[in-house]
């Protein structure tokens, strides 16, 4: 089942309507964990709208700075705006699928409902939003059952639950097969188009080429370049980014 | 040597005899430490969920605490029940003492920290694979604790089967509090006791082989249980 | 969670049922008549014909004088007369009458290592234990039959604390686990004669010495008074002390008998 089925149209309206949390802007951000600097004087503004690609070799602060921005870390320095709120204040209007998905050890219908309920939202929307992600036919097997690629889309499915204003996606293909990719990226897609800001980070320049509007490549702490795709791919301006575009650059 | 093998047929006449003593008395135990079983995890679970995901100053401290009382000796805790439901003690005028209320409550305070401190442990585990993205979920407090003990609901199971056998083979307590009182308090451990200060060791030791198999019955019972649950990947 | 809610409370439901007994008094007595069976046999009978329930806490007799000056029981039924007397004195009994009595012997192995067996004389007796050095097991408990115990020793001109943890060996533990416990390490043992016919791990010991007037086990029934503790059932507390004294009761206790010997003999003083 690798077909996405669009969002019905009802699961998009329910979204807040309070002010926007867009632009993000970063100044100055660093992080630094158990003595290690992670991440050194980010600067950085995200627009509203679109799907900004996180890109940069392995330790580079990919995934610290999508916990910075969701508000699961502190900044060491600097500071994160969302549209004049902290991270922690809008963590509930975004949200984070794991590399890893944390499925709960209940049935797949049960792990979108559990989200559903914490939150006080709709509970009747699990099967639609199973039925987004092509999981409707497992919705009452164990969730630790499913295979690598269902995992991820019931993250997927529990993520947009609560359509979030903001997803985030660390890695959510690494390692999966490319049959489970398509359907990821086409669900990704579909939530981008139903105006849902998506911030995702990878390590695969071809995810990266179909899915990006925006490249932030990340190296060594810093932002190294920022540009819209069709630049980034063609012509990075960077000596680090056009050897990690040659497969040069890994660490 | 030979009041081993005489127990053995003992128990085997006692059990196939149908002794209505016998059955009271079992059916006692069973109630008396299930029920202890059940309080101590109404209090000892949310109790260890809490601690297993508050961070705050003093948490070592609780921890040594809570790890310490497991060790509570039994004839202690009966006596301070005693002290406290005596009719000259503060809460004497609920006539408590020697009753199966005054045993459960012993035994509930015997193994309510077993339950907490051992639960604490397995729920520290399981929400170190779930703080995270339940910190992105946004949950309350409450909601965490209440996920956390429903996610490891079969690994608790043992935890619970840890405090029933604590209790249900503990005779210290029981004895000061109930009395050892026949067809009212009469446990299998108070029994196996009077029968072994009557020097009827073969007796007494039928009695422990019956209440073995009991316990051995609830622990199969649970494993099942929690076979059953490994299959689905809920443990 | 209301599952569990009404599981608890089904739980403690059919707890509750169990006691929920108006008319049954609670009595504090000693191992000794209890282990022997004498409750078994008399308390059906008062029952039969009184309609009141008797339970009966069996520990030792300095507990369970302990426990009724606590009010935990409504009548006290032990074997300590200076003790009795004075928790009567205290107010906490309101009246104690002689019972019964059965006697005490000494039991001991067949090897006899002190050379007691056939004595009659317990003083002389005691008095070859401690000289021979053989061990003594002792209840070293406060109760009853300790207290007892500790008489003989005095009586005697022995101090047998300057042989603890030697040959005098103080178990702190009821009678039949010191019987158990004697019987382990082949030390004499002081027993009431009830508890040593119905105990069943008698192995090789048999009884050395008896018949002396001084091991004559008294035993007295106190109903608790109610002015001290408001709480005891006064009226079947007298019913059941009334009873006991009772020529009925009376001839219940003579009719208690294990192996065809009688263990208690009644001598409550004539109504």
């Amino acid at each position: 089942m690798s077909e996405a089925r669009p969002l019905p149209a009802s699961l998009a309206t329910a979204r807040a309507v309070a002010v926007p949390i867009l632009p993000l802007r970063l100044r100055g951000v660093g992080l630094r964990l158990g003595g290690a600097v992670i991440l050194d004087g980010v600067d950085l503004d995200l627009g509203a709208g679109g799907c900004t690609m996180v890109m940069g070799p392995n330790g580079a602060g990919k995934s610290q700075l999508l916990k910075l921005l969701h508000g699961l870390t502190a900044p060491s320095a600097g500071t994160i705006d969302w549209n004049g709120h902290a991270p922690q204040a809008v963590r509930a209007r975004q949200a984070l699928v794991f590399q890893k998905p944390v499925l709960l050890r209940r049935s797949v219908a049960a792990n979108v409902d559990f989200v559903l309920r914490a939150r006080g939202l709709d509970r009747s929307r699990v099967s639609a939003l199973l039925d987004h992600v092509g999981l409707a036919h497992k919705a009452a097997q164990p969730a630790r059952h499913l295979s690598g690629g269902e995992a991820q889309r019931l993250a997927l499915a529990r993520a947009l639950a609560t359509d979030p204003e903001i997803l985030f996606l660390d890695e959510p293909t690494a390692s999966l097969d490319p049959a489970s990719v398509q359907a990821i990226e086409r669900i990704v897609a579909r939530a981008r188009e139903g105006g849902t800001r998506v911030i995702f980070v990878t390590h695969d320049i071809g995810q990266a080429r179909r899915l990006a509007d925006d490249v932030v490549f990340l190296h060594r702490g810093r932002v190294a370049e920022h540009g819209p795709a069709r630049d980034f791919f063609r012509q990075p301006r960077t000596e680090a980014a056009r050897r990690f575009l040659d497969g040069q650059l890994v660490v | 040597m030979q009041n081993i093998a005489e127990a053995f047929s003992l128990a085997f006449a006692l059990v196939l005899s149908g002794d209505a003593d016998l059955f009271e008395i079992v059916a006692l135990s069973l109630q008396v430490s299930l029920t202890a079983t059940l309080l101590s995890c109404l209090i000892g679970l949310p109790l260890g969920a809490l601690v297993a995901i508050a961070r705050f100053p003093g948490r070592g401290a609780v921890l040594v605490v809570m790890n310490a009382l497991m060790g509570l000796p039994p004839v202690v805790v009966g006596l301070l029940v005693y002290l406290h439901l005596s009719r000259s003690g503060p809460l004497g005028f609920l006539g408590l003492l020697y009753t199966p209320t005054a045993m459960i409550i012993a035994q509930t305070i015997l193994i309510a920290p077993i339950v907490a401190a051992l639960s604490r442990q397995v729920l520290e585990d399981l929400h170190g694979e779930y703080a995270e993205q339940f910190r992105s979920f946004c949950l309350t407090r409450r909601q965490i604790v209440r996920a956390l003990l429903w996610d490891g609901r079969y690994s608790l199971l043992t935890v619970g089967l840890a405090g029933f056998g604590r209790a249900v083979a503990e005779v210290g307590a029981v004895m000061i509090v109930g009395g050892n009182i026949d067809h009212l308090t009469r446990v299998m451990t108070t029994a196996i006791a009077l029968e072994t200060s009557r020097g009827e060791l073969a007796l007494a030791l039928a009695l422990g082989i019956v209440l073995l198999v009991i316990a051995l019955g609830v622990n199969a019972g649970v494993q099942a249980l929690r076979m059953s649950a490994v299959r689905q990947a809920y443990v | 969670m209301k599952h569990t809610l009404s599981g608890l409370a089904l739980a403690l439901g059919l707890a509750g049922g169990a006691w929920a007994q108006d008319q049954s008094i609670l009595v504090q007595s000693t191992t000794s008549t209890a282990n022997s069976g004498l409750y078994d046999y008399l308390l059906p009978i008062f029952t039969a014909e009184t309609g009141i329930t008797v339970n009966v806490v069996a520990v030792g007799t300095g507990q369970a004088i302990k426990n009724a000056e606590n009010c935990d029981g409504d009548v006290l039924l032990v074997h300590a007369k200076p003790a009795e007397e004075k928790f009567v004195a205290a107010g906490f009994g309101t009246i104690r009458t002689d019972l019964m009595y059965n006697d005490f012997v000494v039991v001991g192995p067949a090897a006899d290592p002190a050379g007691v067996a056939g004595m009659t004389d317990v003083e002389a007796a005691l008095d070859k234990i401690a000289k021979s050095g053989a061990p003594f097991a002792s209840r070293g408990d406060d109760s009853g039959t300790h207290k007892k115990e500790v008489s003989l020793w005095n009586a005697a001109g022995i101090d047998p604390k300057t042989g603890s943890g030697d040959w005098y060996r103080e178990t702190g533990s009821g009678m039949g686990a010191t019987l158990n416990a004697g019987i382990g390490m082949g030390a004499y043992v002081l027993t009431d004669r009830a508890t040593w016919i119905s105990f069943g791990n008698k192995q090789d010991y048999t009884v050395q010495v008896q018949g002396d007037e001084d091991l004559f086990n008294q035993y007295g029934v106190i109903p608790v008074n109610p002015a001290k503790c408001p709480s005891v059932k006064a009226e079947a507390a007298q019913t059941f002390a009334d009873w006991l004294v009772s020529g009925a009761g009376q001839a219940a206790i003579a009719g208690f008998a294990i192996d065809g010997q009688q263990l208690f003999f009644p001598n409550a003083p004539k109504m």
